[in-house]
């Protein structure tokens, strides 16, 4: 084969080589990407059944139940305009508290967010920077206090 | 001693960097040499500077001093003395000023072992080193200052403790080394803009970065390696890797730092690649800084986020943008002066060490991407998303196959020609054993899995047996094997080996979490796991529980593991700490949850194959790399030369 043909059928392969690894790494990418929802973005418009997605906000205080003897769990999420029950079953994270912040990956099944992992944040002091932020946007009334 | 004392140290030192760097840069410019005689008593004084700051903290912290803000926010009088020396870096301030340190020790060994070097060149080095050190000393005097002291009435009694997954021996030596990773690629750096600023890059260059560069992508290796093991049985996570963003800060200076040290032995040998090597340098510091930019300005969503203080945040992106942006444009100014002259064919060795660069920073940007896109996203005011593991596992895996599949065959490829034809022998024995030994290990042994991690097995054998060829025929021509030769071989049978391991864990692993009482078991393949036993225990500045599980193999007891779960009196912290047999053959691992009620808790119990080999692999990798850097031509100066002289003949005819 001569050199330039050589070279003609390199580049080619090397476009194709490309375009094929681009369209893979796009549709991966889309896959895997998480929205972020607050109580009160999901009040206004919760996504499908369907959609994985991250919640956050604070545990509100006095709702953690636990099922006995069962890995079953289930508090409300809050971001004090709005609340959200969520159900999870598994171990929970040894930060997790009532009253402190917490992101959960999950599901909408009904009005009910079913968490397939809930956080594990490793330091007491430390809140999310999107609850931070979402807790921003609607500060909890005077008498709640936020977290410690 | 008082604090303010090491407050006062730090400034002295900001002047020292700004002496080291001012007649660093500017001696060798105006070719004065009185100027570039200031520069290496600049350095020592730095260092000695810095040194006394770090005494000074540690001090307060030995000595209880929580008139000291930041040691009552991170020590307690009941934290042993271990661990009040290690919380020293166990937030942010002190991290940097470890981080300071570091440099300043690179900075103090580059000014010893550069006295073969043109004085010119090495006064650059120093000065460029210089202006590094003298930005993180200013913003650590400006918004992070470790010797801050609390007003009087604010002066606890006692402090607030040390977190308490940071109390263990492995974290408290994984920073530092992490450190001198991130720290050394500035090493890479400095060098990189130092020959920039001469216009001049030749072999005898590529010779003095190399060992530096290759030393600090070890401490990178192994203090990555010993992050992973600690989440693996400090945070009870149980698992080796989770692409969380300050695993992933890590990861990418290490990949591109592994694209550096191979295109660098390109640029040593064959003079080949000269504005590659050099862009690398410039990427592979950029992202070490842009890992502590991640880290410590808390815009991530992580483990290791600190309280958000947006000042500190602007701060190193503003740090950031100066260094990675003087740098590409010193680059993009000189980088056409240092064109390379020879070429190679596509099969050559010099084309294989392209396309595995290529890999690499590939590699790394399906990372960087990965970890990037939430900011950037929020960055244009759009909503919050996260990137979930799926992204990496589904791109990262398929590029690194690719690499090893490059390797195994480059392996064999000789500079400048590229006669693979010459080793169709080794090709074929290579990948006739890989597959016979990776499918029988599949099938006989563990049974079909996945077919990437099939695939991950066989890779790896090829790998392996692929590096040893050449070994074995020099040993048995009885040529002497230099220690870059038995170096490289052992950094690529480790990397083999690492791969081999993460596919068996990958495919291999059983896990289950699962709510138990006292007497029951769990069953995990041939495995059970027995709750026998709950017992109170106590620590120095903790209580809590402690269980006692036996683990069963087809009936037969193997071991009993002891979970705890602590907790810190101080910190008021819930501390998991996982029960972890590790054999030969993998790891049986359980982590105690929470009390259920009804007599029953939740346990986290897996068995993970192999998992072992994916850290010793790193330590392995990490001691090649140290002997290949500690090879004789780079010791011996006549030596260095000679060779120098050979291959630029050879390069003439």
């Amino acid at each position: 084969m001569m050199p330039r043909h050589k070279r003609l059928l390199m580049v080619l392969g090397i476009v194709c080589g490309v375009g094929v690894a681009a369209a893979l790494a796009l549709t991966a990418f889309k896959e895997n990407v998480m929205l972020f929802y607050s109580p009160t973005e999901l009040a206004a418009k919760a996504p499908g059944a369907a959609e994985r997605f991250r919640l956050g906000g604070m545990v509100e205080k006095g709702t953690l139940k636990k099922t006995e003897g069962t890995l079953d769990v289930q508090f409300y999420v809050t971001d004090y305009k709005h609340t959200v029950e969520v159900k999870y079953s598994g171990i929970l994270p040894d930060l997790f508290r009532e009253g402190q912040g917490v992101v959960a990956h999950g599901r909408m099944q009904g009005n009910v967010f079913v968490a397939d992992e809930i956080l594990a944040k490793h330091d007491e002091k430390y809140m999310p920077p999107e609850v931070a932020k979402a807790l921003k946007d609607n500060p909890p009334p005077p008498n709640v206090s936020a977290g410690t | 001693m008082f604090p303010e004392f090491g407050q006062f140290t730090l400034v002295l030192a900001l002047l020292m960097a700004a002496a080291q760097a001012f007649f660093g840069l500017l001696g060798p410019h105006l070719g004065n040499h009185r100027y570039m005689g200031v520069v290496r008593p600049a350095v020592a004084g730095q260092f000695v500077l810095v040194s006394a700051s770090i005494g000074v903290l540690i001090h307060a912290f030995v000595s209880f001093d929580f008139s000291v803000e930041y040691v009552a926010n991170n020590s307690n009088s009941a934290l042993p003395t271990f661990y009040r020396v290690a919380a020293m870096w166990g937030a942010h301030e002190g991290s940097l000023l470890l981080w300071g340190w570091i440099l300043a020790l690179w900075t103090l060994a580059v000014a010893g072992f550069s006295r073969n070097l043109p004085a010119s060149f090495a006064s650059r080095v120093m000065g460029v080193l210089g202006v590094v050190s003298f930005g993180f000393l200013l913003f650590m005097l400006c918004t992070s200052n470790p010797f801050s002291r609390l007003p009087a009435e604010m002066i606890p009694a006692d402090g607030r403790d040390l977190n308490p997954v940071l109390q263990d021996p492995a974290l408290a030596i994984h920073p530092p080394l992490l450190y001198m990773g991130y720290v050394g690629m500035s090493v890479a750096y400095a060098f990189a803009c130092a020959a920039m600023l001469e216009g001049k890059l030749d072999q005898t260059w590529a010779r003095w970065t190399r060992p530096w560069t290759t030393l600090a992508w070890c401490f990178l290796s192994v203090g990555i390696a010993l992050g992973s093991w600690w989440a693996y049985y400090e945070l009870g996570w149980g698992g080796y890797w989770f692409w969380d963003p300050v695993e992933n800060a890590s990861f990418m200076p290490w990949l591109v730092g592994t694209a550096l040290i191979h295109s660098l032995a390109v640029t040593e040998k064959r003079g080949l690649f000269k504005s590659w090597t050099l862009l690398l340098a410039i990427l592979a510091f950029s992202l070490s800084l842009l890992g502590t930019f991640l880290v410590r300005s808390g815009v991530l969503v992580s483990v290791h986020s600190f309280a958000a203080d947006p000042s500190r945040g602007m701060f190193i992106l503003g740090f950031l943008i100066v260094m990675i942006g003087g740098a590409l444009g010193l680059y993009a100014w000189r980088a056409p002066l240092l064109k390379s002259q020879a070429g190679f064919e596509g099969t050559a060795r010099e084309a294989f060490l392209l396309y595995n660069n290529i890999a690499l920073v590939l590699a790394a940007l399906v990372v960087l991407i990965g970890t990037l896109a939430p900011l950037v996203n929020d960055a244009l005011g759009l909503k919050s998303i996260s990137v979930g593991p799926g992204w990496f596992s589904r791109s990262f895996p398929y590029l690194a196959m690719i690499l090893l599949a490059l390797v195994a065959v480059g392996i064999h490829s000789a500079w400048k020609r590229g006669r693979l034809g010459e080793h169709t022998n080794r090709l074929w024995i290579g990948v006739g054993v890989a597959l016979a030994l990776g499918l029988a290990v599949v099938f006989v042994v563990f049974g079909a899995g996945k077919w990437q991690s099939t695939l991950g097995i066989v890779l790896g054998i090829w790998v392996i047996v692929s590096s040893l060829f050449d070994p074995i025929d020099r040993w048995r021509r009885k040529l002497t094997l230099s220690r870059a030769v038995i170096g490289m071989t052992l950094a690529h049978i480790a990397l083999g080996v690492n791969v081999i391991a993460i596919s068996t864990v990958e495919s291999y692993t059983i896990e289950r979490d699962v709510a138990v009482g006292l007497g029951e078991s769990v069953t995990l393949g041939r495995y059970a796991y027995r709750f026998d036993k709950l017992e109170p225990m106590e620590g120095p500045n903790y209580d809590g529980v402690r269980a006692e599980i036996t683990v069963l193999r087809d009936g037969q007891p193997v071991t009993v593991l002891h979970p705890e779960k602590r907790n810190y009196w101080v910190a008021r912290a819930t501390q998991t700490e996982a029960g972890i047999h590790s054999s030969p053959g993998g790891d049986l691992f359980v982590a105690l949850g929470e009390d259920l009620g009804a007599g029953r808790w939740s346990l986290r119990a897996q068995v993970r194959p192999l998992i072992d080999y994916v850290w010793l692999a790193a330590g392995l990798m990490a001691l090649g790399g140290a002997l290949a850097a500690s090879d004789r031509r780079y010791r011996s100066r006549q030596a260095a030369e000679g060779t120098t002289a050979a291959t630029s003949t050879a390069q003439a005819t």
